[in-house]
């Protein structure tokens, strides 16, 4: 049996991670909440995001926190783009296009960072990367405990902006009812863009906050996908608060996993979490749509 | 040939259909009408095994059949047809009738050569080459019809055949629809509108929210003043009356 | 009918002599482009004809692949034998996914992720179980006679791979003349009008995957016989799983010619840019090169060519 100690490290390190889970995931249910669709590319475009950190960092020396306003700005407009030129307009409305065409997507720029940045495995030094803070007989890594609460109050201030802002009105009034929406006046496609350059600007500020513990290579995503699809599943596909509370639970379960099963046996967990939600519950612990 | 006792449905919290009771006799055709939402295709589907009732039973030929898969249902002689027409798009009309007639059997000939009869009888002979997707409105009905028809049917439900069809195409489809029951078949159909259904059914019921409020021959119906006031609204009866 | 006839003639009378004249290397591009076909059919009977779209079609593959190598590395059965065996373990595995995720109502892209998340669960199992040898992989041992389904002239594996291509286009072709074929295109353009006109939506759909869950394992077997290694990244891996969906769609999913013809337009693709490589010296990696235009042709072909490339030799354009 393992010491109780080791098990609430694991726990802690496991909710820190999910600080982290939990804002790629808000970035994919907010997708999948209002437009309805399965964004496939994901993982790939946080891997992008990955390397524009990286590489600001490198040919410019801007810290990762520093480039996070500008990294999230940048995420916003590729998402938007992204969606106006490609997904909003091939898909012909139909979900496994968006599926198909979001997975094609997700081979063109893995492989496009292959092709221009190497297979190499990048990381980035930052002076802070070895400070620890101690809790008990745990040692928290200082950028894991940044990220934690920046994720967590980006997560609060996007939840805000949809709560007050006109435009946060307009996309939660398009998610619950489109046909509605467009009839009041409002620019339906534009808020699918404007819904789909948030999720992506969440994967952008995700970026900033990984890359002083985490490294990229071009199938870092790959990593990303399958979690951020559980965890939207398990707290129900559209709904924020089950988000976040998949995210830390798929954290911990992740840290406990590779705990008690070892490092390779340890990822299964969250397949078969993913399956056995999709099999019994496909709602999950919040949603409400089947 | 066909009953149905008590028959309930809720979604959520709202009756769609409540305790519904209806009689089909063989070689009738019995009209359904009442008002937009009345509940007539929950009835129908859950006659036809797309929903599961809450209470009540359905029977066909004497056999229990409530809440059987509707292919098994279908299996048994009785089919449904869509209000909304759902054709197979990307293949074509004969392939569309085929995969109907292929309920009896697995032979490919067999099932093209029924294909073909049947398109005949609906008045789609000439268009057994176009794909589903590029039907009219009115093709469209037909080809519901054709495939319904085409699985060797005893009873036919049809859901607002009519509906959308200018007078013409109305007119040809109710000569179809004779055609059919002349043919041996059995038909209840949903209509909204009265007057297509008065031409054709022996019988009508009326739902009204969820509920059968009448039952009787077309003139008798269009003379309830419940069904009048179903339609018209509250007190409408009185008005007309005086 | 009889022009399509003597077009298949021909083709496969080319396809025949073609190594007898063929240096070697072309005749491993020939191998590889039907075997490709091949797990690509296996695909697109499931995805194309039924449309049930998966993300994870190598949970067979690799089924297959480490079924007939375990039955041999570690029980001493003979290939040939162990084939077969492969074949049942991979529809076993598609009859229970199917069960499981049709019981469940999963449909369209749910139906993809669980597929895409059980392939994950294999990969991981074969990553850590003993008797798979975990990442290490296995070996089988080399011993070139056809008794061992290992040969010394590349012109036979050549010949197998020909021979199952053609066995899963006969099978494409069957489906799209019988019953069962017609009831699963019936499914995939509308389920719930396929369920009224008296189809067992949940049965077709079990049996599509159990008999794609077969072939798809018998295109495992068929590599590891030819590489006599697999490990749980090349059996379970991603990449395999999005080059069989790749190969059907970009060659038209539903089609009979589809992954053929998908398959032989990813190979040229590969050897142009290879080619491409050897002039320009930044490219060499090439890899990714050619995974970047596949990516480019799946996005235009969903956005363009519902039918693939073999949209393009209808005369009459189909509607989406």
């Amino acid at each position: 049996m393992l010491d109780p100690q080791i098990i609430f490290a694991g726990v802690l390190n496991g909710l820190l991670a999910g600080g982290i889970y939990v804002l790629v995931a808000v970035g994919l249910t907010l997708i999948y909440g209002v437009l309805h669709i399965i964004n496939f590319a994901h993982g790939s475009l946080l891997m992008l995001a990955m390397y524009a950190v990286f590489w600001l960092w490198r040919l410019v020396g801007v810290d990762p926190y520093v480039a996070l306003p500008v990294v999230t700005a940048g995420a916003f407009i590729f998402g938007f783009v992204l969606y106006r030129l490609v997904i909003g307009r091939f898909s012909h409305g139909r979900d496994e296009n968006v599926l198909l065409i979001t997975l094609g997507l997700s081979i063109v720029f893995d492989n496009a960072a292959l092709l221009f940045f190497g297979g190499e495995t990048q990381t980035i030094d930052v002076p802070y990367a070895g400070s620890f803070v101690q809790l008990g007989a745990a040692f928290l890594p200082l950028p894991k405990l940044i990220s934690f609460g920046a994720s967590l109050l980006i997560c609060v201030i996007l939840g805000l902006y949809m709560a007050k802002s006109d435009t946060g009105k307009a996309i939660r009034a398009v998610a619950k009812e489109r046909q509605g929406a467009r009839l009041v006046g409002i620019d339906v496609d534009n808020i699918f863009a404007i819904s789909y350059g948030i999720g992506i600007a969440c994967l952008g500020a995700a970026a900033c906050l990984l890359m002083p513990t985490f490294y990229v290579t071009p199938t870092s995503g790959n990593a990303f996908v399958l979690v951020a699809f559980t965890i939207v599943v398990l707290g129900g596909m559209g709904s924020f608060i089950g988000a976040a509370v998949g995210g830390f639970i798929i954290g911990i379960t992740e840290a406990l996993g590779g705990l008690f099963l070892g490092e390779q046996l340890g990822q299964i967990g969250i397949s078969l979490i993913f399956i056995l939600i999709l099999l019994l519950k496909p709602t999950g612990l919040f949603g409400s749509r089947a | 040939m066909l009953e149905v006792r008590e028959l309930s449905k809720s979604f959520g919290g709202l009756k769609a259909v409540d305790q519904a009771s209806l009689d089909v006799r063989q070689g009738e055709i019995v009209g359904l009408i009442g008002p937009n939402g009345a509940g007539k295709t929950t009835l129908f589907a859950a006659i036809a095994g797309f929903h599961k009732p809450d209470a009540g039973r359905v029977t066909l030929d004497g056999t229990d059949i409530t809440a059987l898969a509707p292919h098994s249902i279908c299996a048994r002689g009785m089919v449904r047809t869509f209000q909304i027409t759902q054709p197979f798009a990307k293949i074509s009309v004969r392939e569309n009738i085929m995969v109907g007639a292929y309920l009896h059997t697995a032979d490919r000939a067999l099932a093209a050569h029924q294909a073909e009869a049947v398109a005949g009888m609906v008045g789609m002979a000439g268009q057994l080459d176009q794909m589903g997707a590029d039907l009219t409105v009115a093709g469209r009905k037909r080809l519901e019809l054709a495939r319904a028809l085409a699985t060797g049917p005893r009873l036919l439900l049809l859901d607002e055949v009519m509906a959308g069809l200018n007078p013409t195409e109305i007119t040809e489809i109710v000569q179809v629809i004779r055609d059919i029951r002349d043919s041996g078949i059995t038909i209840l159909l949903i209509e909204h509108v009265m007057q297509a259904v008065t031409s054709l059914a022996e019988r009508v019921y009326v739902l009204n929210q969820g509920r059968m409020i009448a039952e009787g021959t077309p003139a008798a119906i269009a003379d309830d003043p419940q069904v009048v006031e179903a339609y018209l609204g509250h007190g409408a009866a009185k008005v007309l009356r005086a | 009918m009889s022009r399509q006839a003597v077009l298949c003639a021909v083709g496969l009378g080319i396809a025949v002599i073609y190594p007898l004249l063929a240096p070697n290397y072309l005749i491993n591009i020939g191998m590889m482009v039907f075997f490709v076909a091949f797990i690509g059919q296996s695909w697109n009977i499931a995805g194309g004809f039924a449309g049930q779209t998966s993300f994870g079609h190598v949970v067979f593959f690799g089924t297959g692949a480490y079924t007939s190598t375990i039955l041999q590395v570690t029980y001493s059965w003979n290939p040939w034998l162990a084939w077969p065996a492969a074949m049942l373990a991979g529809g076993i595995v598609g009859w229970i996914i199917a069960f499981l995720s049709f019981r469940a109502g999963l449909r369209g892209s749910y139906f993809a992720l669980i597929t895409l998340a059980f392939a994950e669960v294999f990969r991981i199992l074969a990553n850590s179980v003993p008797f798979t040898r975990g990442g290490l992989g296995m070996l089988i041992k080399a011993d070139q006679r056809p008794i061992n389904f290992q040969f010394k002239d590349p012109i036979w594996i050549y010949y197998i791979a020909l021979v199952l291509c053609v066995i899963s286009l006969l099978i494409a072709w069957r489906l799209t003349r019988n019953r069962f074929g017609a009831r699963l295109v019936a499914i995939r353009e509308n389920e719930d009008a396929a369920r009224a006109l008296g189809i067992d939506v949940f049965a077709e759909k079990v049996k599509v995957l159990t008999l794609s869950g077969a072939m798809c394992a018998a295109g495992g077997t068929f590599y590891a016989q030819k590489y006599l290694y697999i490990d749980p990244s090349i059996a379970f891996g991603v990449d395999k799983s999005v080059e069989m969906l790749l190969v059907s769609m970009v060659g038209g999913a539903g089609t009979i010619f589809g992954p053929l013809i998908g398959s032989v337009a990813l190979t040229v693709i590969n050897e142009v840019t290879r080619g491409l490589a050897s002039v320009v010296p930044a490219l060499k990696n090439v890899q990714p090169l050619s995974l970047v235009v596949y990516g480019i042709m799946l996005v235009l072909i969903v956005a363009r060519l519902p039918d693939g490339l073999m949209g393009l030799f209808r005369r009459k354009p189909r509607h989406a």
